[in-house]
């Protein structure tokens, strides 16, 4: 009970705390410097053998999924909904990480049919 | 949500989100299924981009992007640049998400007339990534590529030390060409619904309404576009 009576609270303070300009363009610059990274990466670790591209691969996930989060919670607003809005939307994505699991379980019997 | 009037145990959980008498999601009907509709559309892409992540995960070589990707349209630069064109193109799209959410927060205020410039700004952004898909695929034309086509010396596109294979470069050539002819057909329609929210706001619609809600829910299908341009550009461009 004390859990959802914090929750609401939370929430109630979160619907006030909306995006203004100065936190748009804060993401602005997070997205754009993650790019930047993701570029230094691309075109100067791994060109160079600084990093190899099973050690970079990953490394451009990660970024990549930081960027989803900063778009989807901030300009798409999904992190000062509802907490119930917030699972209707995420919890069924889980489908998609099955589908990944799935079809790269696959992919490996693939390679023996070559 | 005040808990000072409460007397007993059984009056608190009349006040719980899923108490009945009230939405627990607190947002409006279309909105909610803009959300819904997006959650669909995430399925779709990410179907296709797993597909081809399987694909390229049973094979024994593919093309890599920075030996593709290496020419600057509209300049002289053929070679020797690689992922800079792919740059500028996600640039351009991030920066029109900005545009956006700019609009979506003037029209909190009701402002119509900045609503009005950041839609404008927004919708140029989009015609400038359309312009740039445009370039890039006939760039890729005339080198060869399309559905069921490729150049006949492929030799180039292979990473040393692996042998190049006629079958996966057809492979890459026909997901790139579907996936990023999805996302650029996503964005076309994007730039449609822009406009005709645009002409809306000229209009004054929303004023009579006294909601801007309808920039919020445009809003969210751009920045969704943007979503998957993040994911089309790191598992075609980077990895």
């Amino acid at each position: 009970m004390s859990e959802i009576k914090h929750t609401e609270i939370h929430e109630e303070h979160a619907e006030h705390d909306t995006m203004t300009r100065k936190k748009i363009w804060n993401v602005f610059f997070v997205l754009l410097g993650i790019t930047a990274i993701e570029f230094f990466i691309a075109l100067y670790l791994v060109p160079k053998n600084i990093v190899p591209i099973h050690v970079a691969n990953p490394i451009y996930i990660v970024l990549t999924l930081a960027k989803a989060f900063y778009i989807v919670a901030y300009f798409m607003h999904l992190k000062f909904e509802k907490i119930g809005m917030v699972y209707s939307i995420l919890v069924p994505t889980l489908f998609i990480i099955g589908l990944i699991l799935v079809l790269t379980n696959e992919s490996h019997h693939w390679v023996d049919l070559r | 949500m005040s808990t000072t009037a409460v007397t007993s145990p059984i009056d608190e959980v009349k006040t719980t989100p899923w108490a009945g008498g009230r939405s627990p999601f607190s947002v409006e009907y279309g909105k909610m299924m803009m959300w819904f509709f997006l959650l669909s559309d995430a399925f779709t892409f990410s179907s296709l981009l797993i597909a081809y992540g399987a694909l390229r995960f049973s094979a024994t070589a593919w093309p890599a992007a920075d030996h593709i990707f290496q020419s600057v349209p509209l300049t002289s630069i053929e070679h020797g640049a690689p992922l800079v064109f792919v740059g500028i193109m996600t640039f351009i799209l991030i920066m029109s998400s900005v545009t956006m959410v700019l609009g979506v927060e003037a029209g909190h205020r009701g402002a119509r007339k900045e609503v009005a410039w950041w839609m404008i700004a927004t919708v140029i952004g989009g015609f400038m990534f359309l312009g740039c898909q445009a370039l890039e695929w006939s760039h890729l034309f005339h080198e060869g590529f399309g559905w069921g086509k490729m150049p006949k010396e492929i030799g180039e596109f292979f990473p040393d030390g692996t042998k190049p294979s006629a079958v996966y470069t057809q492979q890459f050539a026909n997901l790139f060409f579907t996936i990023t002819g999805f996302h650029g057909f996503h964005v076309f329609t994007g730039v449609i619904i822009n406009i005709i929210i645009l002409v809306n706001v000229l209009l004054g619609t929303y004023d009579r309404r006294g909601t801007y809600g309808m920039v919020e829910k445009v809003g969210l299908y751009w920045h969704f576009v943007d979503l998957v341009w993040v994911f089309v550009f790191t598992f075609f461009y980077l990895v």
